[in-house]
């Protein structure tokens, strides 16, 4: 269950050259690191495009009433 | 398949300009694409809504609300306002007395869209509102089609020095026990009784979470307690059926507004669901309910009670191990799973009963969907790995448990809370979900090609496509528009034209298409519309 996929970091790289065909062309970079760098590779990728202060940015995002 | 559309309240988020008025920023947020849309099509493609024919206190069970009941978040049906205090205290008053208004003098709150859909203010978000499809694969095209509608304008105000950059995510609740909506709409013969609905689709909308979730870190309305959960909006319903949309949410909404010939139909509106960035998980929540309803027509539904459902709907969001047992009135305990599979088997009967499922003879999506229902069933029980490529709480919480494994973070750690709310940034380059889907871990069920056209065309098979084609080939006459009508002000012409579009299914490209293409002005294409003047004979 949780965490399923980080543990096996064999079945995430098969996973990414069965999904390969579906990757578009822009990506074929990252693509090619991720076989080979799995899940670690894009936890450094989101680390990158995380917004600072995390603590400080979830606080402040309050929202008014909705449907 | 079946008439259907999504209606989407985006979170929007100043992370420079906290505080900074919602409702405001909403409004800047529909100005910024009326600004694009006009440079698009000269004379403006944007068009005011009319409300004439909202009934939002119509209840679904036989009566009305009084208006002096109601809460004033339920009283849609008049334009909002924006008063002085409000955008002064958003932006001060000079700036709205320089740019911030159109033509008429008001700032702009509401638009219809070449596409058909409705770009608004909704209490305190912007709304995307689909137009009218017929198939989930068309569902989640123009579904999708309204995060880049709010891409561009987030983009537009961007690059405007005077305004805060301004983040639109695609979620449903704050963490901080506020919820906004991502409701679905289905249309339905008129004469099915409601009671055939609630008890056939209560158990189902208790359940499909398990395929549909977009995943919440946190639990408990306020997010009080620690941990991870398959649904954004399980833990704001507190009804079973109700009107209410804003307060006391119920499972089944009654909100009885047809916005088409009442007599023969109605819309059911529906407020469980979360919004979808995972192109499967919506494909299956429309699909999957538009067969339910089918089955409920049929009198055919899975004749099943379950023991409190508002419960049971908050048992199956916090059980990510998908084990917990629900139990039914006849006593049987069931796993949510176990619950979706008799809706499956009922629903796959009943599709080789009618032919509709037939691979080659069917009806073109009912066999791939209940493909899709059956697979996606299976890996959730047997194949998690496979499971997370489309299932949007899983692939969320793929990342998560990265986190939690690299770093040792616990549930409450801000990080996790920062993944979760990025996941749905609806930039593709800062946006979690978009970063997944770029480096192919998320399945696809339509290309960019097909979503970009969808920002800018209306559907070909409903009412939509009148709609669409009459906002982008006659913007300066379009004077307003609705679900079920477009107004006409031609020059010439003494009065206003309102032009009824009642029957969803007509107005179509087939109906339609020709009249439009003879017509390049609004007099003319009116005069033949209303048989003022004769159509062409055949060629």
């Amino acid at each position: 269950m949780a965490g399923q996929e980080q543990q096996q970091p064999q079945s995430r790289d098969d996973e990414f050259e069965d999904d390969a065909p579906a990757t578009p062309p822009a990506s074929g970079d990252a693509q090619a690191s991720a076989a080979t760098q799995g899940v670690d590779d894009l936890l450094d990728e989101i680390d990158g495009v995380l917004e600072s202060n995390a603590e400080e940015f979830v606080r402040a995002f309050v929202q008014k009433g909705g449907q | 398949m079946r008439v259907m559309g999504s209606e989407t309240e985006y979170g929007i988020h100043a992370p420079s300009a906290p505080g900074a008025n919602a409702t405001m920023m909403s409004a800047r947020v529909i100005q910024a694409y009326a600004q694009l849309t006009r440079q698009r099509a000269a004379g403006g493609a944007e068009t005011r809504w009319d409300y004439t024919d909202e009934e939002p206190l119509h209840d679904a069970r036989g009566w009305t609300l009084e208006r002096n009941q109601a809460d004033p978040s339920q009283l849609t049906d008049q334009p909002p306002v924006l008063d002085a205090e409000a955008v002064a205290l958003a932006y001060g008053r000079q700036e709205l007395e320089q740019d911030g208004e159109d033509e008429t003098g008001s700032l702009l709150m509401n638009m219809v869209l070449g596409n058909g859909a409705r770009l608004y203010v909704d209490h305190a978000h912007p709304e995307y509102s689909s137009p009218e499809v017929t198939s989930p694969t068309d569902a989640v095209a123009w579904d999708a089609a309204g995060d880049v509608v709010a891409l561009s304008a987030v983009r537009r105000m961007a690059t405007d020095p005077q305004l805060p950059p301004v983040n639109l995510y695609k979620n449903n609740t704050d963490n901080k026990s506020v919820s906004y909506g991502s409701h679905e709409n289905y249309l339905m013969p008129r004469v099915v009784p409601f009671g055939d609905i609630v008890r056939g689709l209560t158990p189902f909308f208790i359940t499909r979470q398990v395929m549909c979730g977009a995943g919440r870190v946190g639990l408990g309305q306020d997010s009080s307690r620690p941990g991870y959960q398959i649904s954004q909006r399980a833990d704001f319903f507190e009804a079973e059926v109700g009107l209410e949309t804003t307060i006391r949410r119920p499972i089944i909404n009654t909100r009885d507004e047809p916005h088409a010939t009442a007599d023969k139909y109605r819309r059911l509106h529906v407020i469980i669901g979360d919004a979808n960035l995972s192109q499967v998980a919506n494909y299956l929540k429309f699909g999957t309910t538009a067969m339910v309803l089918s089955l409920i027509e049929a009198g055919l539904a899975p004749r099943i009670e379950v023991h409190e459902p508002v419960a049971a709907l908050q048992t199956v969001s916090h059980d990510t191990s998908l084990t917990a047992t629900l139990r039914l009135l006849d006593g049987r305990r069931v796993t949510a799973l176990d619950l979706q599979w008799i809706y499956y088997e009922a629903a796959a009967k009943l599709a080789q009963d009618t032919g509709v499922g037939d691979a080659v003879d069917g009806d073109g999506h009912t066999h791939a969907l209940l493909e899709r229902w059956a697979a996606t069933l299976t890996d959730l029980d047997s194949n998690r790995t496979a499971a997370a490529s489309s299932v949007e709480w899983l692939a969320k919480l793929s990342l998560l448990d990265g986190y939690r494994q690299r770093d040792g973070l616990e549930w409450n750690d801000a990080r996790l809370g920062l993944v979760d709310l990025q996941w749905a940034d609806v930039r593709p380059e800062k946006g979690l979900y978009h970063r997944m889907l770029a480096r192919g871990r998320m399945d696809r069920i339509v290309d960019d090609e097909t979503i970009a056209r969808a920002v800018t065309e209306p559907p070909s098979d409903t009412r939509a496509y009148f709609r669409g084609r009459c906002v982008s080939n006659f913007s300066k006459d379009v004077v307003g528009a609705s679900w079920d009508s477009v107004i006409f002000d031609v020059p010439g012409h003494g009065r206003l034209q309102r032009v009824p579009t009642r029957e969803p299914l007509r107005g179509t490209e087939a109906l339609t298409g020709g009249l439009f293409a003879r017509h390049r002005d609004a007099g003319s294409f009116l005069a033949e519309l209303l048989g003022q003047t004769p159509p062409p004979p055949p060629a």
